[in-house]
């Protein structure tokens, strides 16, 4: 498969149809393994990173899983394309930054990536939409299982698989979800919710993972730790603090709602009127204001149909996207004038907010009161 | 755990006052890994890959699975302090569960022959040593 045809199409995780969806963007579990007495990419010499990713690569394009894959060199694919893939969260930062000898691996579906010489020799993936860890870990544990098979990975019987970075043995297992917190930023509750969490061991990055920033009120929760525990009591583990942070947002929501309807009226009003009339807009602007309108679509200020224009428009307006879509070469001007273009496009047929349902929807008479 | 003291301006520069930023655990890692591993024999080298406490030191990354075994010492105060245990009780791959299947055959295998020996029951003895020796050549190496 093309890398063109699969991007024509949003991901599986971006329909929004799994449990908790409006708040749990997607779910995602990658495991880490390595061959066994082979060095890791990062120290092996080209050579031998070539030939590591020719034993491993027709292996991973012949599980059943990845009939009809997108599959392709590192060194074959442009930057811009290569860039195309981190912001669908198919690749890490790191792997777009590597050349010949890595390799990655996409189902149709966009629902598995592989990744072949990342910072470990493969790097599998299971995205789902809404928060399905179990179901993300299930897949890609059923991937290890084929693979294990015909590869034999570096394990230990004391420390658990062997990674290349010592904070990744025993399970090599990341669990995260990307969640849309804007009721708690909004509130200003965030920072204690942060906290919190990173005090019981857990992970909260910004949107594109470690060292990035927060934008489009987006976080990454994931468990820090991957030696001493059974990947099914991480993976519960951090689906409790997922639903506690998931009411939370609902509750910080229906605070606003009841306490401060004018702010979040005035929010949803900007963010439409900006977005509607806007003539240049930088990335994090459009992110953050787009959050604000999918808050409104969960408020019913918007119709229910208008979520996935938006959920996309999340994707297509990033930097390489819609460098993609326009077939030339931008500079930053000019991108920003494409996406609010598209953006203005895409929100013609948008209803203006309408107040009255939001009010009825969540409020139990009392705050149509209040808002009047 | 390490403790590390920064001034004003460069505990924002590494994301300290940062809530989002969160490089500073993995930088704090870092940090307390190159000097545990120090702790160990500082010239010595993996047998498989040659990569040193140095290259450990630069890069925060290991050179192969040996590694763990050669740096021990060094790696298991840094495991203890990043983890939530110090052994794996994950999900085990069939090969390792065959190796534990044979490990074990192996210690009655041992055993038995201990008794055969002291029972001066030579013939038993002799068949149990072929046992052990047909055995030891199906064990893989580990890691």
């Amino acid at each position: 498969m093309k890398l063109s045809s699969m991007t024509s199409t949003a991901g599986e995780w971006l329909r929004g149809e799994g449990p908790h969806h409006q708040i749990v963007i997607s779910s995602r579990v990658r495991l880490a393994r390595n061959l066994r007495n082979r060095p890791f990419p990062g120290w092996a010499k080209k050579a031998e990173r070539g030939s590591i990713l020719d034993l491993i690569r027709p292996r991973v394009e012949d599980l059943p899983e990845m009939q009809d894959s997108f599959s392709e060199s590192l060194q074959d694919l442009s930057a811009l394309d290569r860039q195309v893939l981190v912001e669908r969260h198919l690749i890490s930062r790191e792997h777009a930054a590597k050349g010949a000898g890595s390799a990655v691996v996409v189902n149709r579906r966009q629902t598995l990536s592989i990744m072949i010489n990342e910072e470990d020799h493969l790097r599998m993936q299971s995205i789902r939409s809404g928060l399905q860890l179990k179901q993300a870990f299930k897949l890609v544990d059923k991937i290890d299982s084929a693979l294990e098979n015909k590869l034999e990975f570096a394990f230990d019987p004391r420390l658990g698989y062997l990674t290349a970075c010592p904070t990744n043995v025993g399970t090599g297992m990341r669990a995260s979800a990307m969640l849309h917190l804007p009721g708690l930023v909004l509130s200003e509750l965030i920072n204690q919710v942060i906290q919190a969490v990173s005090k019981i061991g857990l992970a909260v990055r910004g949107l594109y993972g470690e060292g990035t920033e927060a934008m489009g009120n987006l976080f990454q929760i994931s468990n820090q730790t991957t030696l001493g525990e059974k990947e099914e009591e991480i993976i519960n583990r951090l689906s409790k603090v997922i639903e506690t942070i998931i009411e939370k947002e609902h509750d910080a929501r229906q605070v606003l709602l009841q306490k401060k309807p004018n702010t979040l009226w005035d929010q949803i009003g900007r963010a439409y009127g900006v977005l509607t009339y806007a003539h240049a807009m930088a990335s994090k602007e459009a992110l953050n204001l787009l959050s604000i309108i999918k808050l409104g679509v969960d408020l019913s200020a918007f119709p229910e149909d208008r979520r996935l224009p938006i959920d996309e428009l999340f994707i297509d307006t990033q930097p390489a996207h819609l460098q993609k879509s326009s077939q030339q070469k931008l500079n930053a001007e000019e991108r920003d004038q494409l996406r609010a273009q598209i953006i203005r496009e895409r929100l013609k047929l948008f209803p203006k907010p309408d107040i009255s349902k939001m009010v009825r929807k969540s409020g139990n008479g009392s705050t149509a009161e209040a808002i009047e | 755990m390490q403790k590390v003291n920064l001034c004003d301006a460069c505990s924002k520069e590494k994301g300290v006052q940062d809530p989002t930023g969160f490089a500073l655990a993995d930088l704090l890692l870092g940090i307390g890994a190159a000097e545990e591993i120090e702790k160990g024999a500082s010239t010595e080298k993996c047998p498989v890959c040659g990569f040193s406490q140095a290259d450990f030191k630069k890069t925060g990354r290991l050179g192969c699975s040996v590694c763990y075994v050669t740096f021990a010492e060094g790696l298991n105060t840094l495991l203890k302090a990043m983890h939530k245990g110090t052994e794996h009780v994950g999900k085990l791959p069939e090969r390792a569960h065959r190796a534990i299947e044979l490990n074990h055959r192996m210690r009655a295998l041992t055993e038995n022959l201990q008794k055969a020996v002291a029972d001066e029951n030579y013939e038993t003895a002799a068949s149990l040593r072929d046992q052990i020796k047909q055995l030891e050549s199906d064990v893989p190496n580990s890691p």
